[in-house]
């Protein structure tokens, strides 16, 4: 199976299981989580079932497309179910079984894993599940989002989709996946792997990038303050995947780290107060829905 | 008709660290559970696997045992008037035991009449009581919880169904959204939902769909599984106790298999093949008879042989690409120098407030200075101690460390000697961080010995500075084991250095830097309660009563070892009888001691001749008192101080202390004081509980 139809299979599979389908969120970011799909829409009462893939950058990992497993960027999986449906863990596994994975035939685990995100105050319980000792799915039922306590519990399941196909199609590569019937991992992605690791270890502006930090982080306060949750929150995954380039070449110095740390989990944590504060404004019209 | 009880809480993946303790609670719980409800019960059971805990109760009687119970009510006088009636008192206690005043009868305790009443208490049938079991599931800790759903209740992970039988009957409750049933459910995979029928076959109807609800037997099957591969294969594959714990709660239904790696890895050090294989995979490293790795591992399957061969293909592709990236970043980090990676150090903060690693560095490397000097060391020993302080935390900023945390030190070490560093230096960098645990291994030289105590000084003054006191549970920095390792190597290595001032150097350690530490006497008085503490608990592990501690942690903690010493010496004497005549004396004088102003004596208001002789024997062992705590000769300094008992009894005998001439007063109380004040420095002996017997 290669990547596009692994990535159609799991579309159509959580579509089938009352998920909304939407497309990557255009504002770069680190990882899935902190599509507003996520972040945002897990906070508060409203019930909500979202699957989307999120390319997610992670400038540090960078590896000029040499390393065989690292990458820039990468591709998640992302499916959000809040409350946690009871039988989620039986819905996962037979997503692996529609992947062509037969849990009789390999060793499938859940291993405990606790995550957390300070920069997003974020906190959650679960597991990461093995196949066969490989760590494909981070399974976590979020705690706490944006310092505010997670009730209901929304549950988050994000598949690494390089480590399973790379398991999937038997490949020691990730460069030699292949995305569909003609084209691999590497006509579509070495290039850019290439370019961005040249750009962020060694080409960027820094002076540029420390403006554009703290003018993101200005814009982000602005617009909190008028009350425009949703613009606000770009601001901040700008300011984000920013910082991770600063980071990531290495300039910022370490009393600046984590003052750079804490003005963005100030800023994330005032936005989730702010979007459910708007949410309840408006009669948390998604509760509505499920009434009817 | 006894009959059997049957629970079963069934979850989603348990962490493996909980599931021991949880299983043992369970037990606990259920048993005085059973006996507080007097339901008496022939044998009690609990099993354990990531997805359940159960507890099958046999022979479990029908009734709770019917009691008389004796009803203590209010005193004679409270219960009766002046005439002989019965008051309002009396009334509403036999009312509220279900009895009447004619059942009242009258008993004698210490010298008061009671009222009491006979009563009745009737068995209920156990069945009526079992749905209570509920508050035994909620009541299970564990290291950590969580919520789900809607739901409110907090526990270890989501629970997905509740078997609860008596008999062959279900008994009804429900929690957190479950309602019991007779249903369970086998293997996730190799099984489904299955049906109870009887208590009874719980164990062996599992077993039969894939589950080995006992978690002994799981342990053997997996042992069974190494041992015969280590005969097949003519290798040895020791067994590590904490791994295999881990990985029989980590399965169900285990399947051991051997899986192999490249020959090439084997020129990585051997502890970081053993990380990847132990700690990231949870597989057991394999050697020969001899003791040499082997490119080779076993790993524990949840499940059966089916596709055996895919399973173990995968774990030898990951397995793979963790050697091959620790190669890499072997390679790599061999490319700088060690001031490289010092340099790098200046960007990486230690604790906010505390600064970078490279500020904490520096104030080691003065702290081992100070240490160094104090301990006389010689100067090549000093020059050396100093370089393993200076490049103690080198390897932090290497590759491989920044991947496998738990190697830090070990990799120091290896680098430190492929950078040519002295062995003794290298060993530093990983000795340094010992012990790990309270009683885990010490540093082996005195080199790692005086680093270690300075790293770990540091770490302790300067987080108490800037108020990480530990409370309770919490402790991020591990202070309490650094404080108990610091007294250990200062203990165990004779260091003639007092903990008093180990705490003095990283004050003033601390005040050179540029980290201003505000209220220093404040921050002095919680460091040294802080390490009192932890003395205390090392001397209450070597048996020590606990008044004994207090009496010689009372004026200083001191130098430990000699501490340690006489708080030995103290809990003998403290029960025995030939002591009592000097430790009599010895209380007197620290008693009386409080009302001396001065520890002035002047020589010639002395009058009687009990006190200028108490005074001269005073004068006379001070000098071999001193001698024998500078020897740190407990037993010595303690018979020297005891030829003052005699003395001290005749004084008391012939003398008025508190007379009405002030300045004879003062003088008697002034050497009342010295005295005292010698004890003292010993041990206040006021505050241990003599035993000693007629």
């Amino acid at each position: 199976m290669n990547i596009q139809e692994m990535i159609l299979t799991l579309q159509n599979y959580w579509a089938d299981h009352q998920c909304v389908l939407v497309q990557a969120y255009d504002v770069e970011k680190g990882a899935g989580t902190m599509s507003p799909m996520t972040l945002l829409r897990s906070l508060g009462p409203e019930p909500w079932n979202v699957a989307y893939v999120e390319p997610s950058r992670r400038p540090a990992d960078g590896r000029y497309g040499d390393n065989p497993n690292r990458l820039y960027q990468h591709h998640q999986f992302q499916v959000i179910m809040k409350p946690s449906p009871d039988n989620i863990q039986e819905l996962y596994l037979n997503s692996l079984k529609q992947l062509g994975i037969d849990p009789l035939e390999h060793d499938i685990r859940f291993v405990e894993d606790n995550w957390e995100n300070p920069t997003l105050g974020a906190a959650g319980l679960g597991w990461e599940v093995w196949l066969d000792g490989m760590e494909i799915t981070q399974f976590t039922y979020f705690q706490q989002i944006g310092g505010l306590e997670a009730n209901p519990v929304t549950v988050e399941l994000t598949y690494g989709i390089e480590r399973l196909a790379s398991y999937i199609q038997d490949k020691e590569n990730v460069f030699d996946l292949a995305w569909n019937e003609s084209f691999t991992y590497r006509d579509i992605f070495y290039q850019p792997e290439f370019e961005h690791s040249k750009y962020t270890f060694e080409e960027s502006n820094t002076d540029m990038l420390f403006e554009l930090f703290s003018m993101y982080e200005q814009e982000a306060k602005s617009t909190m303050e008028k009350g425009l949750v949703f613009p606000a929150y770009d601001y901040v995954l700008k300011c984000s995947h920013t910082f991770n380039l600063l980071d990531a070449k290495g300039v910022i110095s370490v009393t600046e780290r984590t003052g750079y740390i804490t003005r963005i989990r100030n800023l994330a944590r005032k936005i989730a107060k702010a979007y459910v504060d708007e949410r309840e404004r408006l009669g948390f019209p998604m509760l509505k829905k499920e009434d009817k | 008709m006894a009959k059997d009880i049957l629970f079963e809480i069934g979850l989603e993946e348990l962490p493996a660290r909980f599931v021991d303790s949880a299983e043992q609670q369970l037990k606990e719980k259920t048993t005085s559970w059973l006996n507080e409800l007097r339901i008496d019960f022939h044998s009690i059971n609990t099993y354990s696997t990531p997805r359940r805990l159960a507890v099958l109760i046999q022979g479990v009687s029908e009734e709770q045992t019917t009691i008389e119970e004796e009803a203590k009510g209010p005193a004679m006088k409270i219960a009766q008037d002046e005439q002989g009636n019965w008051t309002k008192a009396a009334i509403g206690f036999t009312k509220g035991q279900g009895a009447s005043v004619d059942d009242i009868y009258v008993k004698e305790i210490k010298g008061t009449s009671y009222i009491y009443v006979k009563k009745h208490v009737e068995g209920k049938p156990t069945e009526e009581l079992l749905p209570g079991f509920k508050h035994i599931i909620e009541s299970i800790q564990f290291g950590k919880n969580m919520r789900w759903s809607t739901e409110t209740l907090r526990y270890a992970r989501p629970i997905r169904w509740l078997v609860a039988l008596y008999g062959s009957k279900v008994i009804p409750f429900e929690l957190a959204s479950v309602r019991t049933n007779n249903k369970t459910y086998g293997h996730r995979f190799l099984s489904g939902e299955l049906t109870i029928n009887d208590p009874l076959t719980y164990e062996s109807l599992l077993k039969e769909n894939y589950v080995m609800v006992n978690p002994k037997e799981r342990e053997t099957e997996i042992l069974k599984g190494i041992h015969q591969i280590e005969e097949k294969e003519n290798i040895s594959i020791p067994v590590d106790e904490d791994l295999l714990n881990e990985v029989r709660n980590l399965v169900e239904y285990p399947t051991v298999f051997v899986g192999s790696f490249e020959e090439k890895y084997l020129q990585l050090p051997a502890e970081v093949l053993i990380t990847s294989m132990k700690e990231h995979q949870r597989y057991f490293p394999v050697k020969t008879k001899q003791g040499e790795l082997l490119p080779k591992f076993v790993g524990v399957r949840n499940g059966d042989e089916n596709g055996i061969e895919t399973v173990v293909k995968g774990n030898e592709k990951v397995l793979r690409a963790r050697l091959s990236d620790a190669e890499f970043f072997y390679e790599e980090d061999q490319k700088h120098s060690i001031d490289f990676y010092l340099e790098k150090l200046q960007k990486v903060v230690f604790q906010e407030k505390l600064g970078t690693y490279s500020d904490k560095v520096e104030r080691i490397v003065e702290i081992t200075k100070e240490i160094s000097s104090l301990l006389q060391l010689d100067k090549a020993i000093e020059h050396r101690a100093i370089r393993a302080a200076e490049i103690s935390k080198f390897d932090l900023m290497t590759n491989m460390v920044n991947e496998f945390t738990e190697l830090q030190g070990v990799m120091g070490e290896k680098y430190a000697l492929i950078k040519g560093e002295e062995q003794e230096v290298a060993q530093a960098v990983r000795e340094h961080y010992l012990p790990k645990q309270s009683h885990g291994e010490m540093p082996n030289h005195v080199i790692a010995s005086v680093v270690s105590v300075a790293d770990k000084l540091d770490t302790i003054v300067g987080c108490i500075a800037i108020g990480l006191m530990p409370t309770g549970s919490q402790d991020p920095y591990a202070l309490r084991r650094q404080a108990t390792g610091i007294l250990r190597i200062a203990g165990k290595n004779e260091w003639n250095i007092s903990v008093e001032q180990l705490l003095d150097v990283a004050l003033v350690v601390y005040r050179n830097s540029k980290l201003a530490i505000e209220n220093p006497e404040q921050v002095i008085e919680k460091l040294k309660e802080f390490f009192q503490l932890r003395a205390a608990f090392l001397l209450k592990e070597e048996n020590i009563e606990q008044d004994v501690i207090q009496a010689v942690l009372e004026k200083e903690i001191g130098i430990f070892d000699y501490t340690q010493k006489k708080a030995n010496l103290l809990s003998k004497k403290r029960s025995d009888e030939t002591f009592k005549p000097v430790e009599e004396a010895f209380v007197r004088i620290l008693k009386l001691a409080n009302k001396a102003e001065t520890a002035e004596v002047i020589k010639n208001v002395l009058e009687t001749e009990s006190e200028k002789d108490l005074y001269k024997t005073y004068q006379e062992i001070v000098d071999a008192y001193q001698h024998a705590a500078i020897n740190k000769d407990a037993e010595l300094a303690l018979d020297t101080l005891s030829q003052l008992a005699d003395p001290i009894h005749l004084f008391f005998e012939h003398n008025m202390v508190m007379t009405d001439d002030e300045k004879v007063r003062n003088n008697r109380l002034g050497l009342v004081k010295q005295i005292a004040m010698l004890i003292e420095s010993f041990a206040d002996l006021s505050l241990v509980e003599w035993k000693q017997h007629h």
